[in-house]
């Protein structure tokens, strides 16, 4: 049943019904509803788990890693900053092969400081080992976490999982959400299975030490798991749907593609206001479609390449700039790869930086920028600010 | 961002889809803030901020020195502000609804906390949400004699523009 509730409150509730048997957070803005909520929940009793409070993100993540290893089922919460003093744990929890779950209320990074959102804090972990699969609104964002545990522990994938949901236009937005039931998720989703656990009879280490005659491997093996996490999502995720009837069996999505010849490309919450600018853009006889990417890692340039086939101009809204690169945004670099065969004009526009409003409009003038074929570039800029 | 929120619910409530969201990041108890709601048929998907409102509630009068709160209200647009007073630099094609809240709240609730009264006479004035919506909302939010009395406090303020209309 439907009811109205903000998008950190369903994250929680959606933590809640995983049942994890511990949680380790340290509250950052604006992640913060979504742990005080966990920990209201195992005060309460309501959730049977055991709450960790920590000095910082990098004991938080820490803690999880220990959990994990010894074979519970572990969750945390972060955004910008506290995901940057967690980043060498975040690395070695996708070593050690830990399925934890962390949800990421995506916001900008510092300096200047900025609690508003954009998608430089998950992206730039981008090579950590850990998947990351964004929600496009809080009912999404919910859905994603019952997946991610499911695809996170399996045990042909064992790779840690982020949840990314866009800060405060998700996370602090109230809105209809489908909560399901705790036997609905206890039939979907069983207790955690570890593969390997740390055990006083069966002692084993995670995490050592490991020379160059085989480290190399460690990381093909990664590499390798998160290949495999592709079909292991679909087929996750199909259970799902089945089960829940909502469908997000796609690493991508795709919006009124058909016969489209410019596509725009985004993650999150911006794919909601870029179907309602398609709509209005179809309306007036443009022929323009969307290819949300659900999964960024494990990035799906084959689905993207079927999806993209046929679009003549390809424009990638990037909530995020890798800074040095010609190309200016992460996606739009692995868009480019999935596509360069099949078409020439396939551009960047990053904007939204820092919360900037991302408005209809600006979609509609990305659609004729690509057309024009205009580099890939900054949108929304201010130019009376910049020297 | 509570009236929002409660607002967002009752048109819930009322069969509509519905959103609401804060200003962000400066969303506190005193401080002069924004908050927006949108009522649709079908499922909202549109995240942006709200520019052209139909609808604008004016929590503190005071606001009006510094910020133009009138600022793309559509022609035909309602204005319920928290007033007796008169209002300078209403645009034109706008109609204008005072309502004395914070005066309804003292009484009824004690404390001049206007969310629900407001909400009493933007759904009398609009018509969006209806009074049981409104009251199942209260009722959902609140427990035992808070809720009693927020829905007093609302029912007043809706009686009052409704006997004005």
């Amino acid at each position: 049943m439907l009811q109205i509730t903000e998008g950190s409150h369903a994250v929680a509730e959606a933590v809640k019904l995983c049942r994890p048997q511990v949680v380790s957070a340290y509250p950052i803005t604006p992640q913060t509803h979504i742990v005080e909520r966990l920990a209201e929940m195992v005060a309460d009793g309501d959730l049977n788990g055991e709450y960790i409070c920590v000095e910082s993100e990098f004991s938080a993540l820490s803690s999880c890693v220990g959990a994990s290893a010894a074979g519970s089922r572990v969750y945390s919460a972060t955004t910008s900053q506290g995901l940057a003093f967690m980043a060498e744990v975040v690395f070695n929890a996708a070593g050690m092969r830990l399925p934890i779950v962390m949800t990421i209320a995506n916001r900008a990074l510092g300096a200047p400081l900025n609690i508003w959102n954009d998608q430089q804090d998950s992206i730039f972990l981008r090579d950590s080992g850990w998947m990351q699969i964004y929600g496009e609104d809080a009912q999404e964002a919910m859905d994603l976490h019952f997946i991610a545990y499911k695809l996170a522990e399996r045990h042909d994938v064992l790779l840690p999982c982020f949840v990314c949901l866009d800060g405060f236009i998700v996370s602090h937005t109230f809105e209809p959400v489908d909560i399901p039931s705790q036997k609905e998720i206890d039939e979907f989703l069983p207790a955690f299975n570890p593969l390997h656990r740390l055990d006083a009879k069966n002692p084993m280490s995670f995490g050592m030490y490991a020379t160059p005659d085989c480290y190399q491997e460690f990381r093909y093996e990664i590499n390798a798991a998160m290949i495999r996490a592709k079909a292991a999502y679909r087929e996750i995720a199909a259970e799902f749907k089945a089960k829940f009837g909502r469908d997000y069996t796609g690493l991508v999505e795709g919006y009124r593609l058909e016969d489209a010849e410019t596509a725009i490309v985004a993650m999150g919450s911006i794919c909601g206001t870029a179907k309602d600018a398609i709509d209005e853009m179809r309306d007036a006889g443009e022929k323009v479609g969307l290819l949300k990417i659900r999964s960024f890692r494990p990035f799906p340039s084959e689905e993207v390449r079927t999806a993209l086939k046929g679009v003549k101009n390809i424009a990638v809204i990037e909530k995020n700039i890798s800074i040095g690169s010609r190309m200016l945004g992460a996606v739009g670099l692995e868009v480019k790869d999935a596509v360069y065969k099949d078409s020439p004009n396939i551009f960047s526009y990053v904007g939204g930086l820092g919360g900037r409003d991302i408005r209809k409009r600006d979609i509609k003038q990305i659609v004729q920028w690509a057309k024009e074929g205009r580099n890939d570039c900054f949108f929304g800029l201010r130019e009376e600010l910049l020297k | 961002m509570t009236a929002a929120e409660l607002i967002a619910m009752a048109a819930f409530k009322s069969n509509v889809y519905s959103q609401a969201f804060p200003a962000f990041g400066v969303e506190r108890r005193g401080a002069p803030v924004q908050a927006f709601v949108r009522f649709d048929d079908r499922k909202i998907r549109l995240r942006s901020q709200i520019y052209e409102p139909d609808y604008i509630i004016v929590q503190d009068i005071t606001l009006l020195k510094d910020v133009n709160v009138f600022a793309g209200l559509k022609e035909g647009g309602i204005a319920v502000i928290n007033t007796e007073k008169d209002v300078e630099n209403a645009p034109a094609g706008v109609k204008i609804l005072k309502i004395n809240a914070t005066k309804i709240a003292l009484e009824v609730l004690g404390l001049p906390i206007e969310n629900t009264t407001l909400m009493g006479a933007f759904a009398a004035a609009t018509g969006e949400i209806s009074l049981d919506a409104l009251k199942a909302s209260l009722n959902e939010r609140f427990a035992g004699p808070l809720a009693e009395k927020n829905i007093r406090a609302a029912e007043t303020a809706y009686n009052i523009v409704k006997g004005e209309m």
